[in-house]
């Protein structure tokens, strides 16, 4: 590839950058406002910690409640979504299913990932209050990874394909179980791939609003919803909705730093395989 | 042929707990959907009361104020923020895959929007975005402009969720792009080289041409999201100034739930299952298209 204009690529890329960082840093620094410095325009003030105490440790704030919500929320319906997709994608894969039965699997799961969620919620808080989960976390973690199911059947059909049939062959003339191919063989395999899957629908689940807006009760709401309560008060108070912008922001930050080859790999090879 | 590894009660075993979640919580409340639009439901001493109204609640679609501009903002949207997102994305991959150092730092900084929530881009912006003190309206200020209430007006408030999805999701074409640049047979710009050809003629000839595949894979692959979008308007403007910004996403969400008109709301969501239907046939048929071409 041609690799003349080096300079001027550089400041293109410099500026894009900038771009993309000026709204995260001007947030920022709205969180280290007061109330009254910001409504006031000024252009130079003298930070304070108010917003980010008040958003952490006051009792009329629920941003620790809704971290720990996530949290939960996003682990668990990761885990349960990880361990039923991977087992469909071996199964539809590698298993000799009919065909017409992967395509009906898949083209159904293709329709259900277009579809706006917000239309399944209500059948989904129907259901959760007909078997009484409706104050549990249960209820957002069974519609994440109904919501996350689409995407992960996807990504660890294309991981599971890359295991080498000779492997499979080789399991079976040797006499291992089928659980122990899958577990034992194949999956040191797709491992790299299974943490790729991990990371994107934990980052789904992490960001999932309109659902968790609907199923979530205050002792269960996520961080988009508890920030969207911010924004919503008859008085909008808004370096507490800076500060726990740039709260939220930190998850996304650790992921980037520590799994970005996942996530590349994640979202690459689910698009381009 | 015995083959233990695909033996057929393992099959159903390790299939079953999939197709049990996309049947019990996929395919039951979209039934749940076609089922509540033939009824009015209203509540009575908490519990629903389903009176039939035939084809009633699909007559008043066309009428719906809220459901023509969904429609048509979210088409609009989708294709502006999508169209827009591709061409910036096409050359931030292209210069990134020719600079050698800092190419790491550039990823990681210009893919940052993405992991933030929507929810939270929505929070960003409308500060950003705030006419009183925003950062926009103070360096308008300080060239003595007056500040532009970007999502208050009519006039540019759908623009201005353009611009916010723009900058939400830039990066996820980028990183497509950019794989698929990486991803592109060195040889062919050698030949290029050596025939002296000028950096514009290899994007347009060698580049653009080879990235066409990925260039629609990724488009389309947005366009679903972008249909489906909902947490930045919810914020940024709940659809208004009237409906300027008005989604389909958000005018189910208010007839729905704001509105508790279930049943209305269930005739909507099945039209629009009914367009994403129509959509993926589309797709598929351009894919079907796109794979008879010899690679």
């Amino acid at each position: 590839m041609r690799r003349a204009h080096a300079i001027p690529v550089h400041i293109a890329l410099i500026l894009s950058a900038f771009i993309v960082l000026v709204p995260f840093i001007w947030v920022i620094g709205a969180g280290f406002r007061s109330q009254i410095s910001l409504l006031m325009g000024e252009i130079w003030f003298s930070p304070t910690l108010a917003s980010f105490n008040d958003v952490l440790f006051s009792r009329a704030s629920d941003f620790v409640l809704n971290f720990q919500n996530s949290l939960i929320v996003g682990l668990a319906s990761t885990a349960l979504c990880l361990a039923i997709a991977t087992t469909a994608a071996w199964s539809l894969g590698r298993l000799h299913w009919p065909r017409s039965v992967v395509v009906l699997f898949l083209g159904w799961s293709l329709l259900f990932h277009m579809l706006p969620p917000v239309m399944l919620a209500g059948a989904w808080y129907s259901m959760v209050r007909a078997v009484h989960l409706e104050n549990t976390h249960a209820a957002i973690i069974l519609a994440h990874t109904t919501l996350n199911l689409p995407m992960a059947l996807w990504l660890m059909g294309v991981f599971v394909r890359e295991v080498p049939q000779e492997l499979l062959d080789a399991a079976n003339i040797d006499g291992a179980s089928p659980w122990m191919t899958l577990w034992k063989i194949a999956r040191p395999i797709f491992a790299p791939g299974l943490a790729a899957t991990g990371i994107m629908i934990f980052i789904f689940s992490w960001n999932e609003f309109a659902v968790a807006l609907v199923l979530a009760v205050k002792q269960t709401a996520t961080v988009p919803v508890g920030i969207a309560k911010y924004a919503q008060g008859y008085e909008i108070q808004y370096t507490q909705m800076a500060a726990s912008a740039a709260l939220s922001i930190i998850p996304a930050v650790i992921l980037l730093v520590l799994g970005q080859r996942a996530i590349v790999s994640g979202l690459t090879s689910g698009a381009l395989k | 042929m015995a083959l233990a590894y695909a033996d057929r009660s393992f099959r159903w075993v390790t299939l079953s707990p999939a197709a049990l979640f996309l049947v019990v919580l996929g395919v039951l409340p979209v039934l749940n959907l076609v089922a509540m639009s033939f009824f009015t439901i209203v509540w009575k001493n908490a519990a629903a009361d389903w009176q039939p109204v035939g084809l009633a609640n699909y007559a008043a679609i066309p009428g719906d104020p809220l459901f023509s501009a969904g429609l048509r903002n979210t088409v609009v949207f989708a294709v502006a923020s999508v169209a827009i997102q591709m061409v910036l994305a096409f050359f931030l991959a292209l210069w990134c895959s020719q600079v050698r150092t800092g190419r790491t730092l550039y990823r990681t900084v210009l893919i940052l929007p993405l992991l933030v929530p929507g929810i939270v881009v929505g929070a960003i912006w409308k500060l950003f975005l705030n006419p009183e003190f925003g950062f926009l309206g103070q360096m308008l200020g300080v060239v003595g402009l007056d500040p532009i209430d970007w999502l208050g007006e009519a006039q540019t408030a759908l623009l201005a969720v353009i611009m916010v999805d723009v900058w939400h999701w830039t990066p996820f074409c980028f990183l497509l792009l950019l794989a698929g640049i990486e991803g592109l047979p060195r040889d062919v710009y050698e030949a290029a080289s050596i025939d002296g050809a000028r950096p514009w003629q290899e994007m347009l000839w060698i580049t653009l041409p080879m990235m066409l595949p990925t260039i629609l894979v990724t488009a389309v692959f947005r366009f679903v999201v972008a249909f489906k979008v909902f947490d930045e308007v919810y914020l940024l403007t709940g659809g208004g100034p009237g409906t300027a910004t008005q989604v389909i996403s958000f005018t189910i969400y208010q007839r729905f739930f704001t509105e508790d008109r279930a049943g209305f709301g269930s005739a909507i969501s099945v039209s629009v299952i009914f367009l994403v239907c129509l959509m993926l046939v589309a797709a598929l048929a351009v894919r079907a298209r796109l794979q008879e071409r010899p690679a």
